[in-house]
């Protein structure tokens, strides 16, 4: 096994659940089988992978590579999901090696505690995606006013809408503001923690408009559904901007000890 | 076990960037044995984030902060806005 190391997908409590139907259908990183690392009552979810692939240079090498980087997270999407759908798992962060399943047990020996503390807290939670974008894009906001065509002077035209182009986007801006506005105000009650992750731009920021919010919301499974249609409905009737909601996923973005908190989970209001 | 009765995510497609905001910087962060220390493994993302943004056109010509703060981890939310209480 010299040339293998031990990547871990997440943490779960081990259960015949997880261990029989979950992990038997899943297929991990470079189509490996994955298999649970037991200790005490914590279980990691571990497959192995090719040292060639993982050692300090390659991984440095490789997070450049869209392409691998791309295969790498799906898979460990799939088998932190698969997990996900039969008990409460801890996603760890992507690339998480350990040099053989032994130091994996050493990891979930030292880490007991934290990692119980954040599995009873996410117990039976789910994360929401809501992402708002500002669209200033013709026929996402309101028409020129009448007129506009009339102009003939090719410079003043052109300033005019130059202008014209600045208001809408101003207007998408200010609408897409309210729009957070009003869904921080309606996820208040639904939600026990928000996360916010940067906008999203560049080539895979996929859709139309400009990502003004990307944020992620912890809330309690039985009022999933409660809270994506009161997001969804926050953001109706407003030009310019267009809200979307990714998830239910498992929770991500929640997986960290809150800074000033508990480390055994804070119990939640 | 009647709570978990949603259909996988995994059987819709997840937009990849959507992924990565979650994997590079959601998920619980154990140092490994394979260690780009922590601020390396920053820095590698940052590098990474640039040839996302920069491969192709930026159509308002976003760059990323040279400052220390620009790493594309979730900036949680202060402490205490983290729990919200009903209101």
């Amino acid at each position: 096994m010299e040339d293998q190391l031990s990547y871990v997908y997440g943490v779960v409590r081990p259960s015949p659940a997880v261990e029989g139907d979950a992990l038997a259908a899943v297929r991990g990183v470079a189509g490996a089988p994955v298999t649970l690392v037991r200790h005490g009552d914590l279980a990691a979810a571990v497959s192995p992978v090719p040292r060639s692939d993982f050692s300090e240079a390659a991984l440095r090498a490789h997070l450049e590579d869209l392409e691998w980087l791309e295969a790498v997270a799906r898979a460990h999407h799939q088998v932190v999901e698969t997990l996900g759908a039969h008990t409460t798992v801890l996603p760890l962060r992507l690339a998480t090696v350990y040099l053989d399943d032994a130091r994996v047990r050493d990891m979930l020996d030292e880490r007991q505690r934290t990692l119980t503390g954040l599995l009873d807290r996410l117990a039976d939670h789910v994360e929401w995606g809501v992402k708002v974008y500002a669209d200033a894009s013709p026929g996402a906001t309101a028409p020129p006013p009448a007129g506009a065509a009339r102009e003939t002077d090719p410079g003043r035209a052109y300033l005019r809408q130059r202008r014209q182009q600045r208001h809408a986007r101003e207007d998408a801006w200010s609408s897409a503001a309210d729009a957070v506005r009003r869904i921080q105000e309606g996820a208040g009650d639904l939600a026990v923690a928000h996360a916010r992750h940067r906008p999203q731009q560049g080539r895979l920021a996929g859709g139309s408009g400009e990502n003004i919010a990307n944020d992620a919301y912890l809330v309690p499974r039985e009022r999933a559904e409660e809270f994506r249609e009161r997001i969804l409905r926050a953001a109706e009737g407003l030009a310019g901007v267009r809200v979307e909601v990714t998830g239910p996923w498992v929770p991500y973005s929640f997986a960290q000890v809150p800074q000033n908190a508990d480390p055994q989970g804070a119990t939640q209001p | 076990m009647t709570a978990y009765e949603d259909p996988p995510l995994a059987q819709r497609q997840v937009a990849l960037i959507d992924l990565l905001d979650r994997l590079l910087s959601g998920g619980v962060v154990l140092t490994g044995d394979i260690v780009l220390s922590i601020a390396e493994i920053d820095l590698v993302r940052v590098s990474l984030r640039a040839v996302i943004v920069a491969v192709h056109e930026q159509q308002w010509g976003a760059t990323i902060p040279a400052d220390g703060t620009a790493l594309p981890g979730a900036t949680l939310v202060e402490d205490g806005d983290r729990h919200d209480e009903p209101r």
